[in-house]
């Protein structure tokens, strides 16, 4: 049985995929996590996505490879940039500011702590498994990688893929009914926000952290966040 | 042949810190959503190194379904975030403290 966790003799190509992939996914994580504005979080993201998608072929999960970048990718950070788009918060936003004291430093070394373990896990430790690839016992494992992952989600894992398409009915049903505007009845518990029910909301898109105070002079405004911003002025100015 | 395992799984856990950083660092919760979506990733990449170093497909069945769930997840979180959006007109969570005693 050849070690779990050693090197298994890598070509020089495989190295350097692995190197260049590692450092596309970690300049992507950093730029997640640094990033001021959340459409360049979101680009950062994307970069970390098909870094990881590298690695997944380079490990031969081709099909896991593709849904990477076609969901991932395609669907989740586009799901990500709409939403940032919709709700008009793509702007720069302050991040040298620490509304919690030690917070930051506290965050670093409980990450660095848990990050040493796991590290000293992955290199340092001997695991040992008691049987070496359970799932190709009745010949499960013939085939491409797409072949082998099709029969085992519609052979082992069945119920799990349906419970699957049931979770996905449920999500879809709750985003529709948290995302819609309410409307009859169901708005009388929201007057406290007049003109919610005529306006369309990306107009409302001023911002809340650039000071409320900017709205006080359009006093026709019921609300400041119309004032806030710079689009919906002129139309409640006069 | 691929490089051993230690050094994917090392990868994945460096990945996992920067995600549990930003998400323990991050105020707006956009970019707390994109954090959780990393640490989902590098728990993706462990599953598939698991799965090649133990010749067991199994792994990459799991990664599948962790991709279904990040999907439900940012789709019904996403609707939180524009729920709330339109009745307190913030995406920051140090906002959001009307629950606080």
């Amino acid at each position: 049985m050849p070690p779990l966790l050693g090197a298994v003799h890598p070509t020089i190509p495989d190295v350097i995929t692995f190197a260049i992939s590692a450092a596309i996914i970690v300049v992507g994580a950093v730029g997640v996590v640094t990033s001021r504005n959340p459409v360049h979080a979101a680009l950062s993201l994307v970069m970390t996505l098909f870094g990881v998608a590298v690695l997944f072929v380079e490990q031969r999960a081709d099909f896991l490879a593709a849904v990477q970048v076609i969901v991932y990718a395609g669907a989740i950070v586009v799901l990500f940039l709409f939403v940032i788009m919709f709700l008009g918060v793509d702007r720069r936003e302050n991040i040298e500011a620490e509304p919690l004291r030690g917070q930051r430093p506290l965050a670093l070394v409980l990450v660095a702590i848990t990050l040493l373990g796991g590290l000293l896990l992955a290199f340092a430790s001997h695991l040992t498994i008691g049987a070496h690839g359970v799932a190709c016992g009745a010949g499960v494992c013939r085939g491409s990688n797409v072949a082998q992952l099709g029969r085992s989600v519609f052979t082992t894992y069945l119920y799990a893929f349906e419970a699957t398409a049931a979770l996905l009915v449920v999500a879809v049903v709750g985003a529709v009914v948290l995302a819609r505007r309410p409307s009859g009845p169901a708005a009388a518990d929201d007057a406290d926000d007049p003109d919610d029910a005529d306006e369309p909301v990306p107009a409302v898109a001023g911002g809340s952290h650039d000071g409320s105070a900017d709205g006080s002079p359009d006093a026709g405004a019921p609300v400041d966040p119309v004032g806030a911003g710079g689009r919906g002025g002129p139309e409640v100015g006069p | 042949m691929s490089l051993g395992g230690g050094w994917y799984l090392a990868l994945a856990a460096v990945l996992f810190s920067i995600g549990a950083i930003g998400l323990l660092v991050r105020r707006n919760v956009l970019v707390m959503f994109m954090c959780i979506e990393l640490m989902l990733n590098a728990a993706n990449l462990t599953f598939v190194t698991f799965s090649r170093l133990l010749g067991d497909i199994a792994g990459q069945v799991v990664v599948f379904f962790v991709l279904v769930v990040a999907a439900a997840e940012v789709v019904v979180g996403l609707g939180i975030v524009v729920a709330i959006f339109r009745r307190r007109d913030t995406t920051t969570a140090d906002d959001l403290h009307v629950l606080k005693g």
